[in-house]
């Protein structure tokens, strides 16, 4: 091998004349003369502390690394972690950009009308809290603790959620359920009797066939499951998708069905009538498991391929094919439940379908379909008993939406407005960690609910648009400066992990234990707060898990013993946690509070002329709207694109990079511009963006005006009769090329 | 329809979307490179060849630019550094593999020996600008001052007369390394499909002895100077023509990436520029002008040799601009 | 010794870890990457394909970056890596021309920066930050000379191109395909 090495090069000292070639390492030593140059870090030497993930759901486990100076260099996987295997993805990489942006939420800030114009004030920690409890005891006193709520996507919404049922309300609620994961959750408790959870027991990793609808993995990075499609795709295991645009994951699919938006059902009912009229079902399983399969079988009947043909747009043979193709993987197939589902308003019935399927495959309980996954509990630190309210919740949802199985964000806002004919009214929000106007559909309801409140309270690290409505804001710190609550997820192995902050909080922020222990007090709540430093509580419930702080802050992960088997051994009798106590093809309970007991297809609006349906996803290097602001990660992907077809493109003589507007159905026009992408991967009847962009906050210095915010186009909102999702997935826009706004800054 | 883009990363300032981390600057050093080069050649060839009666203003007066102008593509080669504090690491190694490395000594060796060549008709260059230039005359008289009160100073000065023949040989030498040297710094780079032929070097050379003679041609005093150098010139313009028309066969002949690269010039965005403004501005129009002289017409020689000079400059700012703009990928 | 990587445009979903990773692990400033990801599409909807891959300093066998540097700053140390010695740099922007891939920047400090096969953690016989990172595991490394290296092992198995072997640099980053 031929090989150039420094040696061969003639340093003029050989030459006989040297002199500069020894200046060199003398000049290296002038100080000042090179920037220092800061080298990599050593692992085996640097300081590290063991924390697991807040940029999403996911929480994988990893370790924080320091860097010389002390400061926080960069964030690696921990090998012991069933959620990341070691291997963070770019948002957990890029974690350490949530920690540096100093964009970032630095004071208390309190509402105050100065000259007539509501301002910001930055207030003292003992104030901003001080301030809260009293206002809290008045509405105690005035509506009852009930009317507070709690609307939160943060792991430290744990202690927030301790605080509040303490103080006597139960109302809270995730949009990551009526806004996102609620519908499937709904659809697998009708038909298995247990919900999915998080991390979905996929056995991806056994699969032999992975059925995807809608379901972009790859461009979503929920992480072990990314890494187990990867690991599937290794082995062969053959990918159908289904999507009406040419998703990362289509790209490496056997088949990919480009299916007409809207129409799902159509093909998932097709398909379960070729499984059946084939017999390519698992006839044992049904046999054994099952409940109402003779209903299904008549009620699939005339779901045709052929019929589902006029509804889809796939044809009758691709449809045939990729159902052999499923059950000749059976029972190692996934019909994978997705976690964003709330698109069109009959999406329980969407996952019930969905369900269906997988129980005629019989790969639920299935090696290869899904396991039967297993946590560790951790124990409560000794409190009093919560104080039992007057109402929750379910008072609000539960007579119109009989499936739901949290409380749902969006009928909490709605609780929350002027008009409500309820008897229950919400008076006060906490939001922890959740940007409420970009996440549940129709900010305009909102916005008329948050004017109706006697307090709202905002606890996040970054300004969001729901920071700037909120009478106090409390800046929380990154999860990279403070302890949270245990993480204790399901998966295969039970297993738990420590989060502790690797640096001191920056500015006066603070982390949410404190800042809900600290409120807790003041509102004479100290019994349940007995422990004085967060320390002390998790040392506690670690030695109740056979563990201590010590050892996980050293290890971070723990990975227990399991108690029950993977997965269903032959033959084997199951209970299953429903009506019947077997899998429901056709849904008692469901039938029983007033619902079709077995997923119908109804046809739903499609685009009128000059309009195209929106859709929306997810980029791998960010989540939601609440990373585009950091360093590292607006880096990678700074502004979503418009994806349009070239056909359609020329019709509208659009060209790449070209900004534009856009207009919904409702007329409501985005606040800003959006660039245009060209691109063959979408349907001529679709535009796509990715979901998140298109801040108007403008103290977001790297996100503020960049793209669009789908949610703004959102207003079309389809509510699922059944758990009271808000399909997000009917709205239309049609483009607008000259600056709509112009005029208005004119005037 | 097929589609290639950064999912993320690149965006890099100066690389995408196209590299430009060359501006004015080296196509300046190039310039007054082959500039200096053409001067000294000259210069230093009809002195050899026993001509300088014949041609004195080429011998004797031109060469004296050519220290100045090398000065100028010092500064320039040295702006472009992005580390120009750095520059003397350039001197602490010859790696012959490099054209920078290479360029760096030669300009480094021709430097002195091109102040040492016009040192010695110091004179003459005094009597030319005579009533012509003031500030040259100070600077001449300054130096024959200098002179008087440095003896290091006159030693010098009288060793450059009394070895004027092996200067001379040695400037001839470094005059066409430096030429081809300007053409060949460009073409090392196979990364850049438009520098990535041989006829790039000759090309660069011809067109530097092009402009050394139309500065020559410039100055030059009497009619027969004026009309060889002319003569000389339009030859070279036939040379440089000829090797156009190769260098866009062989591009055209060659790989994807080459045709593309050529594509700039034949319907491209370079396409008015060069073909507009070098050729036919730069190199047919002045010929034509030099033509016409030769059959007796009246045309100021300041024109045809203003328009080689701007045509010669020209050509390197297109050929560095372009050839950034060409690459195997994306 | 001859490391070289290997990249399965397969499996890849363009995550872009690989590059922030980088970043993270190399101080690599903003606005700045020592790798990247390229993303291939071709055909007519519904007739789609579909490439992408992480792309990087292709280590090449014949290496014109250092060929042209005129200093001896960009040089090739064990295993083939090429490096820049920050301090000897002057940054006259030669390599960067002589790139075919472009992989070579200027670091806002005046010197030229590029990947370094991450030589600080593959000398102590770790993966490099990328590799170790990426959720896919479409990146492979190793040593080329050794048979039983991932790298090595997958190049046997799989059909692989390189990017612009027209440009004859001999690219040790090779795509599986």
């Amino acid at each position: 091998m031929k090989k150039t090495s420094r040696r061969d090069f003639i340093k003029i000292s050989t030459l006989g004349v040297g002199g500069l070639t020894m200046l060199n390492p003398v000049l290296n030593w002038v100080p000042g003369f090179m920037p220092k140059e800061k080298t990599p870090v050593d692992e085996s030497k640097a300081k590290r502390f063991p924390t697991f993930c807040e940029v999403c759901f996911w929480k994988c486990a990893g370790f924080t690394y320091l860097n010389d100076e002390g400061n926080i260099q960069k964030i690696v996987g921990n090998d012991d972690d069933p959620h990341s295997n070691g291997r963070f993805c770019p948002r957990g990489t890029g974690g350490v950009g949530l920690y540096y942006d100093n964009d970032r939420l630095k004071e208390p800030l309190m509402r105050v009308v100065e000259n007539g114009k509501s301002v910001f004030k930055p207030v003292t920690w003992e104030k901003a809290l001080d301030f809260i409890a009293d206002k809290m005891k008045i509405i105690a006193k005035k509506h009852g603790p009930e009317s507070m709520a709690l609307l939160y996507h943060a792991s430290s919404g744990s202690y927030f959620h301790h605080m509040l049922e303490a103080y006597g309300t139960a109302n809270a609620a995730k949009p990551s359920y009526a806004q996102c994961l609620g519908p499937r959750e709904a659809a697998f408790v009708a038909t298995f009797g247990a919900g999915l959870s998080s991390p979905e027991p996929t056995d991806v990793k056994n699969t032999k066939c992975l059925v995807l609808i809608g379901n972009h993995v790859g461009e979503n990075m929920h992480n072990g499951y990314v890494q187990e499609v990867s690991d599937a795709i290794d082995r062969g295991a053959s990918i159908i998708t289904v999507d009406p645009r040419f998703s990362t994951i289509a790209s490496k699919s056997k088949f990919w069905l480009p299916i007409k938006p809207a129409t799902d059902i159509a093909l998932l009912l097709s398909w379960i009538h070729v499984l059946i009229y084939e017999e390519l079902y698992d006839k044992k399983y049904v046999e054994q498991y099952a409940f109402g399969f003779e209903e299904l079988k008549l009620h699939v009947k005339n779901y045709t391929p052929e019929w589902a043909y006029t509804q889809t747009d796939i044809r009758p043979e691709d449809i045939r094919n990729s159902a052999y193709e499923m059950a000749k993987a059976s029972p190692a197939v996934i019909i994978h439940p997705g976690r964003h589902t709330t698109w069109y308003g009959d999406d329980t019935q969407r996952l019930r379908a969905m369900a269906i399927l997988n129980a005629l495959l019989g790969s639920y309980g299935r090696k290869g379909g899904f396991y039967f996954p297993e946590s560790k509990k951790v124990p409560e630190y000794p409190s009093p008993a919560y104080p039992h309210p007057k109402w929750t919740w379910k008072d609000i949802t539960k007579p119109t939406y009989k499936g739901a199985g949290t409380g749902l964000a969006n009928d909490l806002i709605k609780a929350s407005l002027p008009n409500s004919e309820s008897p229950y009214k919400i008076k006060g929000w906490f939001v922890v960690g959740t940007n409420l106007l970009t996440t549940v559909p129709d900010k305009s309801i909102t916005l008329k609910a948050i004017q109706n409140l006697e307090l709202m309270v905002v606890v996040d690290t970054m300004p969001m648009e729901i920071t700037g409505y909120a009478d106090i804001v409390l800046p929380e710190c990154t999860y990279l400066e403070r302890y949270d609550d245990i993480r204790s997820n399901q998966h295969r192995y039970p297993n738990i992990a420590l989060r502790m902050p690797a640096a001191e909080p920056r500015w006066q922020s603070k982390p949410g234990w404190w800042i809900a222990r600290e409120i807790g007090v003041r509102l004479g709540l100290q019994d349940y707060f007995k422990w004085t430093n967060v320390e002390e509580e998790l040392d506690w419930k670690f030695k109740q898990m056979g563990t201590s702080l010590e050892e996980m802050q050293k290890i971070g992960v723990k990975v227990y013993e399991k108690h029950k088997p993977l997965y269903l051994a032959d033959g084997e009798e199951y209970f299953f946690n429903t009506n019947t106590g077997k899998i429901e093809l056709y849904s008692i309970d469901l039938e029983e509070k007033g619902y079709d007991a077995m997923p119908r297809y109804t046809e739903h609006k499609q685009p009128d002329d000059q309009f195209y349906r929106l859709i929306y996803g997810r980029a791998p290097m960010h989540t939601f709207g609440r990373t585009v602001n950091s360093p590292h990660l607006s880096d990678l992907m700074s502004e979503n694109t418009l994806w349009v077809n070239p056909s359609v493109a020329k019709i509208w003589d659009l060209h790449n990079e070209q900004y534009i507007w856009l207009k919904n159905q409702d007329s409501v026009i985005s606040s800003f511009p959006i660039k245009v992408r060209i691109t063959e991967r979408i349907r001529h009847d679709s535009v796509y963006m990715v979901h998140g962009f298109g801040k108007t906050n403008d103290k977001l210095s790297r996100s503020y005006g960049k793209g669009i915010d789908d949610t703004e186009l959102i207003t079309n909102v389809k509510i699922d009769p059944i758990m009271g999702g808000t399909g997000m997935r009917e709205n239309f826009v049609t483009f607008v090329t000259k600056n709509p706004h112009q005029k208005e800054q004119n005037a | 329809m097929k589609e290639e883009l950064f999912v993320s990363g690149r965006n890099i300032p100066f690389i995408d979307p196209v590299l430009h981390i060359w501006h004015w600057q080296i196509p300046l050093y190039l310039f007054v490179g082959g500039l200096a080069a053409g001067l000294i050649f000259f210069s230093t060839y009809f002195y050899l060849t026993g001509k300088e009666k014949e041609y004195p203003i080429a011998v004797q007066v031109a060469p004296f630019l050519a220290p100045i102008v090398i000065v100028l593509g010092l500064i320039a080669l040295l702006l472009d550094l992005r580390h120009p504090a750095f520059f003397w690491q350039l001197y602490t190694t010859i790696r012959f593999d490099s054209p920078m490395s290479w360029g760096a000594w030669t300009l480094g060796a021709v430097m002195p020996l091109s102040v040492l060549w016009p040192l010695s008709y110091l004179t003459e260059i005094r009597a030319y600008f005579d009533g012509k230039n003031r500030y040259i005359i100070n600077l001449i008289d300054w130096i024959f001052k200098m002179m008087k009160q440095y003896w290091i100073i006159e030693w010098v000065y009288k060793l450059s007369i009394e070895y004027r023949k092996p200067i001379a040989i040695v400037n001839m030498v470094l005059s066409i390394i430096l030429g081809v040297y300007t053409g060949i710094l460009l073409s090392a780079f196979n990364a850049r499909p438009l520098w990535n032929t041989s006829l790039l070097g000759p090309l660069f050379l011809v067109s530097g002895l092009s402009t050394g003679a139309a500065a020559i041609m410039w100055m030059a005093k009497s009619h027969h100077e004026k009309i060889a150098f002319s003569k000389i010139d339009l030859i070279l313009i036939g040379v440089e023509l000829f090797f156009i028309v190769h260098l866009f066969m062989g591009f055209l002949a060659s790989t994807a990436v080459q045709q593309e690269a050529a594509g700039l010039f034949l319907g491209g965005e370079f396409t008015a520029v060069f073909w507009g403004f070098f050729v036919v501005g730069g190199l047919v129009f002045p010929a034509i002008l030099e033509i016409l002289e030769l059959y007796g017409f009246k045309i100021p020689i300041s024109i045809p040799a203003f328009f080689i000079l701007f045509g010669g400059a020209l050509f390197r700012f297109i050929m560095v601009d372009a050839g950034q703009i060409t690459r195997y990928l994306y | 010794m001859r490391y070289a990587m290997a990249m399965d445009t397969k499996k890849c979903v363009g995550c872009s870890d690989c590059v922030v990773a980088c970043q993270t692990e190399n101080n690599v400033p903003h606005g700045f990457c020592r790798d990247w990801i390229v993303e291939n599409v071709d055909g007519t909807y519904p007739n789609l394909e579909m490439e992408i891959r992480s792309e990087r300093c292709n280590q090449c066998e014949d290496t014109p970056c250092v060929r042209t540097c005129p200093t001896g700053a960009s040089h090739i140390i064990e295993g083939g890596i090429v490096k820049v010695t920050h301090v000897e740099c002057i940054g006259c922007g030669a390599c960067i021309q002589a790139c075919p891939y472009d992989a070579r920047y200027f670091h806002p400090d005046g010197y030229v920066d590029k990947c370094t096969f991450c030589d600080h953690r593959v000398s102590k016989g770790q993966d490099t930050a990328c590799v170790a990172v990426c959720p896919t595991k479409c990146l492979y490394f190793g040593d080329l000379h050794d048979e039983n290296s991932p790298v090595s092992k997958i190049l046997r198995e799989r059909k692989w191109k390189v990017n612009a072997p027209e440009a004859g640099t001999k690219p040790q980053v090779y795509f599986l395909i």
